[in-house]
C-alpha cells in the first residue's frame, strides 16, 4: 500500500542538492538571441549555498535559482524564469522588479516563464519562494545589464560615466540620449551578473511597492487566454484513460473489442496502463466507457473513520528517515514531575482536496523523437524529467511548456497527465490532448495529508509553560516547531503509510500545526482563565510576531465581541519567512456559529504588490475556510464517498464573511513569500470563538459537539 | 446524430451530434470558443456559464438536443470591440487570480444584471454562489458586480437623458 513513488509529504523539503549545475552553454544562450534578436542577455545565478534564508525553522531550498534578463534593440526587455504562472500573479510582481531596476515603465517588459528550452532551470513554483528568491536575481541581471550598458554608452560617446544615466528606459548624458538597446548597436553581448551586485534597495522602488494590474489581465477577462485544456495542435486527437471505479486498483484483464470497432478509435495498452485515443473527446469517453475492464483492488483498506489509528501505528518512531528525529531541548519528563498543572490533547486533520479549477491536462505531441508537452504544473523541469524516465529518452528530447495555469495550490507538482498524454501519442502518431474528469482529479490527484496531533504541555505556579511535547503524526513537518518560549521541548514528525495519496499543499502542514498549537493554547489560557492574547505574549519573545498578534487584537476590539451573544477568538503564527495573526468573531446560528467577521493582519518584509498581496491574502483566507468549515475526504473499501464537485464542498459566496487585511509593511526587511502563510490561522482563529459557545471537536473541521 | 441549429453570438451554426452532447464540448471542441471553461462536468462549479436566451447556463450539463433552435452567448460574443463594463470592472476590481473561473463569472453577471440592475451584496451572493472562485476572490467579485452594475446604471441614464 505505502508505495513509494507515490508519497509526496511536502515535496520541496525533500529535495536533494542537484549534484552539478554548469555554466550556461554558449548554445542555450545563442538560442535567445535568435529568439529575441540582437541586444544584451545578462545571466543571474545564486548557489543555494550564498542564498539568505530569511525563513525561522525551515530548511533552505537546495538548488541554485538562476534567471536571465534580455534587452533587445527597440529597447524590449524580456525576463527568463522557470517559475510558472498559477494564479499567485508573478508574472507582474516579478515584471516590477526588471522595470525597476532598468528604469522602464512595467508594459516594456514581458517574461518567458516556464519553457523548459527557453529559460534557466528551476526547481519549482512552490514554497512562497519566488517573491524572496527569484524577484532578487531577475533584480540583479537587470542591474547589471543597466550598468554594462551605461558603461558602453559612456565608451561610445566617450564622456565620463558619471555623467550619464537611466531614465525611462534611455541613457541619458549631458549633450545625447539614446535608447537602452540601441547602445548594443546589432550587437550579441552577453553578461554574467559579477558577485556583489544585488538590486536597489527598496528606497529607490518605483513600480514595487505600488498596486501594478495583472499583467494581461484583458486577456482572462475577455476568455482569451489559453490554459493547457484550451491548446490545440494541428491534427490533434482526444484521449481518455481507462481507470478503477475506486482510487486504487490494477488492471487485470480487459475486453476492448467493443472500442475497437469505433472509426479512429485507437486503444492503447502498455502492462499496467490503458487508454484510448479517439478524433474527438466525445468519442474518446465513449470508447473508453465501452470497454470492459476487471482490476485487482486490494482488501482491508482503511477508510476515512480508521484511518487516525493506521496512521499512529504505522508512524516512524525516531530516526527513521525525515522528521523522524525529534528535536530536544532541557528536560521535558522532569518539567512535568515539578509541574503546577498539565494539559494533554490529541488532535486529527482529515484529508483535504486543493480541486483546482483546471483540471489536470497535458497535450503531447511528438516531432523526430523529440516530445513537447503543454501542461499546467508547477515543475516544469521535474515533468521534463518524468518525461524523459518514463520514455527512456534524454532530458534535452523533451520540452515541458507550462501556460498560466488555473490554480494548483501545491496540487500540481507531478506530471502523470503529462506522461498519459504523451503515452497515448506516441500510440497514435498524433498530438494528444488529455483533461482529467473532476472525478479523475479527485481520485487519481493527490491530498493534503491526513494527521493525528498529540501535543502534552506543563505549567508552573506562574502561568508560564515549562514543557511542550508535540509529535505529529503523517501531516508533515512544517511550521511544526514552537514560536513560544518554553524551556523543556520534545517535538517530532513521524512519517506514516498513507492510505490515500498524499502531497503538497498550500501552506504544507503548517495549517495543521497551527491548528493544533493555537487551539491548545487557547484552551491552557481558558483552563488558567487568563486573557488568550496575554497568555501568547507571555511567552513570545519575537518582535514581529508580537506585532501581527497585538494589531489583529487591538483591530478586531479584543477582548471584547462588538455584540452579545458575539465571541472573539484569535491566533497567530510564522510560516515562510512571513507573520500572520487571524482573529475571528463568531454569532450563535441554529445548531453551530456563524462567522461574522474576519481580521487579519499581516507582515512579510518590504510589499512588493499591496494590491496583489491583499489579493492573495483574501484568497487564501477564503481557501482556508473550507478546511475549516467543511472540507474533508471520506472514504472507505477503496472508493471516495465524496469524490465530486456536487458533493465535496469549497467556499462559495455564501460563505465568505467581511475580511479586514491589515498589512504592515517594513520597508527595512527583505520580502518573504505571501501566497500560502495566510491560510494557516483560519481554523484555530475559527475554533478558540467558537469554545465560547460551546464543546468544539478536536477533529477539523471545526464544530460544536 | 443529428443536425441542430445553435444561433451562437449571432451567427447560424448547423451543428451535427448526439443529442446527449454537451454544448459546452460543442462549443469548445467543434468551434474553438475556449473562452467557456470545462471545470467539473457536472454543472456545479459554473466555469461553463453561458447564456441561453439571456439565462444563465450551465453548458457542460446542457444537451445539445436542449437548445435546438436556441440563441447562445458566450464570453467571445460580449463586447465587441471593447471590453464590456462587466469585464471592464472585473479588471479594475483584479477580480481574479488564475482567471479560469473568469469568464463563467462574467457570463453569469450578465445574466444577474439583466434581471437585477442594483443587486446588493446579499443578491449577489445568492445568485453567484453556483460559480465557484477556488482562489476565493469573492469579495473582489462582490465589489466587481456592483461597480459595473453602477456603471451600467449610469450610462444608461446618460443615454435617458440625451
Amino acid at each position: 500500500m505505502n508505495r513509494p513513488g507515490d508519497i509526496e509529504v511536502e515535496r520541496y523539503e525533500l529535495s536533494e542538492v542537484a549534484p552539478y549545475r554548469f555554466e550556461v552553454e554558449r548554445r542555450e544562450f545563442m538560442r535567445i538571441f535568435g529568439v529575441m534578436g540582437a541586444g544584451v542577455l545578462v545571466l543571474a545565478s545564486v548557489p543555494a549555498s550564498a542564498q539568505e534564508s530569511g525563513r525561522t525553522g525551515q530548511q533552505s531550498a537546495s538548488t541554485d535559482v538562476s534567471a536571465w534578463v534580455h534587452i533587445d534593440e527597440r529597447g524590449h526587455v524580456t525576463g527568463y524564469t522557470g517559475k510558472t504562472e498559477i494564479g499567485q500573479n508573478i508574472r507582474t510582481s516579478l515584471a516590477q522588479a526588471i522595470a525597476d531596476e532598468l528604469r522602464v515603465p512595467l508594459d516594456r517588459v514581458s517574461l518567458v516563464m516556464a519553457d523548459t528550452d527557453l529559460v534557466p532551470f528551476d526547481q519549482g513554483t512552490f514554497g512562497s519562494q519566488s517573491t524572496p528568491r527569484m524577484a532578487p536575481q531577475l533584480a540583479r541581471a537587470a542591474a547589471a545589464a543597466r550598468e554594462m550598458l551605461l558603461d558602453r554608452a559612456a565608451t561610445q560617446w566617450n564622456v565620463d560615466r558619471a555623467t550619464l544615466s537611466v531614465k525611462d528606459g534611455q541613457i541619458v548624458g549631458q549633450r545625447q540620449s539614446a535608447g537602452l538597446g540601441e547602445i548594443t548597436k546589432g550587437q550579441k553581448l552577453v553578461g554574467v551578473v559579477p558577485v556583489g551586485v544585488s538590486g536597489s534597495p527598496v528606497a529607490q522602488w518605483v513600480s514595487r511597492g505600488t498596486a501594478e494590474k495583472k499583467v494581461a489581465g484583458a486577456d482572462f477577462v475577455t476568455g482569451r487566454h489559453r490554459f493547457t485544456p484550451d491548446i490545440t495542435r494541428p491534427g490533434m486527437l482526444y484521449g481518455a484513460i481507462l481507470r478503477p471505479v475506486g482510487y486504487t486498483g490494477t488492471l487485470a484483464s480487459m475486453d476492448d473489442s467493443a472500442a475497437r470497432a469505433i472509426k479512429g478509435v485507437t486503444v492503447v495498452r502498455d502492462g499496467t496502463f490503458a487508454g484510448v485515443v479517439a478524433p474527438t473527446e466525445r468519442l474518446a469517453r465513449r470508447a473508453a466507457a465501452a470497454i470492459k475492464t476487471d482490476w485487482r483492488v486490494p482488501t482491508d483498506l482503511p477508510s476515512s473513520q480508521t484511518v487516525y489509528e493506521h496512521l499512529k501505528k504505522t508512524g516512524t518512531t525516531s530516526g527513521g528517515g525525515r522528521g523522524g528525529t525529534p528535536t530536544i531541548a532541557g528536560d521535558v519528563s522532569a518539567a512535568r514531575a515539578a509541574a503546577a498543572r498539565t494539559f494533554d490533547a490529541s488532535y486529527r486533520i482529515p484529508y483535504i482536496a486543493h480541486v483546482p479549477l483546471e483540471p489536470r491536462s497535458a497535450v503531447a505531441e511528438w516531432s523526430d523523437g523529440k516530445l513537447t508537452v503543454w501542461t499546467g504544473t508547477q515543475r516544469p523541469f521535474g515533468v521534463r524529467t518524468e518525461l524523459a524516465e518514463a520514455f527512456r529518452i534524454p532530458e534535452t528530447q523533451v520540452r515541458v511548456i507550462v501556460p498560466d495555469t488555473g490554480s494548483a495550490y501545491g496540487g500540481k507538482h507531478t506530471g502523470e497527465f503529462a506522461v498519459e498524454a504523451a503515452r497515448l501519442a506516441k500510440a497514435a502518431g498524433k498530438p494528444v490532448k488529455l483533461v482529467w474528469t473532476r472525478a479523475e482529479e479527485f481520485s487519481f490527484g493527490y491530498f493534503r495529508p491526513a494527521g493525528v496531533i498529540d501535543v502534552k504541555t506543563a505549567v508552573d505556579g506562574n502561568g508560564r509553560m515549562t514543557a511542550w511535547e508535540f509529535d505529529n503524526w503523517n501531516s508533515g513537518s512544517s511550521a511544526i516547531q514552537t514560536p513560544y518560549e518554553v524551556p523543556n521541548r520534545r517535538i517530532q514528525f513521524h512519517q506514516s503509510d498513507s492510505p490515500l495519496r498524499q502531497g503538497s499543499y498550500r501552506g504544507l502542514a503548517a495549517t495543521a500545526n497551527h491548528y493544533v498549537r493555537e487551539m491548545h493554547m487557547d484552551a491552557i489560557a481558558r483552563a488558567l482563565n487568563v486573557d488568550a492574547v496575554e497568555f501568547r505574549l507571555k511567552h513570545l519573545k519575537d518582535e514581529r510576531m508580537r506585532n501581527v498578534l497585538t494589531a489583529a487584537a487591538q483591530r478586531i476590539g479584543w477582548p471584547k465581541a462588538s455584540a452579545a451573544n458575539r465571541a472573539l477568538g484569535i491566533a497567530c503564527g510564522t510560516e515562510k519567512g512571513s507573520y500572520i495573526a487571524t482573529a475571528a468573531e463568531l454569532s450563535r446560528a441554529d445548531k453551530g456559529f456563524k462567522i461574522e467577521r474576519l481580521v487579519v493582519t499581516f507582515e512579510c518584509g518590504a510589499i512588493v504588490n499591496p494590491d496583489g498581496l491583499k489579493n492573495q491574502i483574501e484568497g487564501s483566507v477564503v481557501q482556508g475556510l473550507g478546511g475549516a468549515l467543511f472540507e474533508a475526504i471520506e472514504f472507505a473499501g477503496g472508493k471516495l464517498a465524496n469524490g465530486s464537485m456536487a458533493q465535496y464542498r469549497v467556499p462559495r459566496f455564501k460563505d465568505v464573511p467581511a475580511i479586514d487585511v491589515v498589512l504592515l509593511d517594513r520597508r527595512d526587511l527583505p520580502s518573504a513569500g505571501a501566497g500560502e502563510t495566510p491560510i494557516v490561522c483560519v481554523a484555530p482563529a475559527i475554533g478558540s470563538a467558537a469554545r465560547s459557545f460551546g464543546t468544539v471537536a478536536t477533529e477539523l473541521p471545526v464544530k460544536l459537539v | 446524430m443529428g443536425i441542430y441549429t445553435l444561433r451562437i453570438n449571432g451567427k447560424t451554426h448547423q451543428i451535427e451530434g448526439e443529442p446527449n452532447d454537451s454544448l459546452l464540448s460543442v462549443l469548445r471542441y467543434e468551434l474553438d470558443l475556449i473562452g467557456s471553461k470545462f471545470g467539473c462536468g457536472e454543472g456545479a462549479c459554473g466555469a461553463c456559464t453561458v447564456l441561453v436566451d439571456n439565462q444563465a447556463t450551465r453548458s457542460c450539463v446542457t444537451r445539445l438536443a436542449a437548445v435546438d433552435g436556441k440563441s447562445i452567448m458566450t464570453i467571445e460574443g460580449l463586447g465587441g470591440n471593447q471590453l464590456h463594463p462587466v469585464q471592464q470592472a472585473f479588471l479594475d476590481a483584479e477580480a481574479f487570480q488564475c482567471g479560469y473561473c473568469t469568464p463563467g463569472m462574467v457570463m453569469a453577471t450578465v445574466s444577474l444584471l439583466r434581471t437585477n440592475p442594483t443587486p446588493s451584496e446579499a443578491d449577489i451572493a445568492r445568485i453567484m454562489d453556483r460559480n465557484v472562485c477556488r482562489c476565493g476572490t469573492y469579495p473582489r467579485i462582490v465589489r466587481a458586480v456592483k461597480m459595473a452594475a453602477d456603471r451600467m446604471r449610469n450610462t444608461e441614464s446618460a443615454e435617458v437623458r440625451r
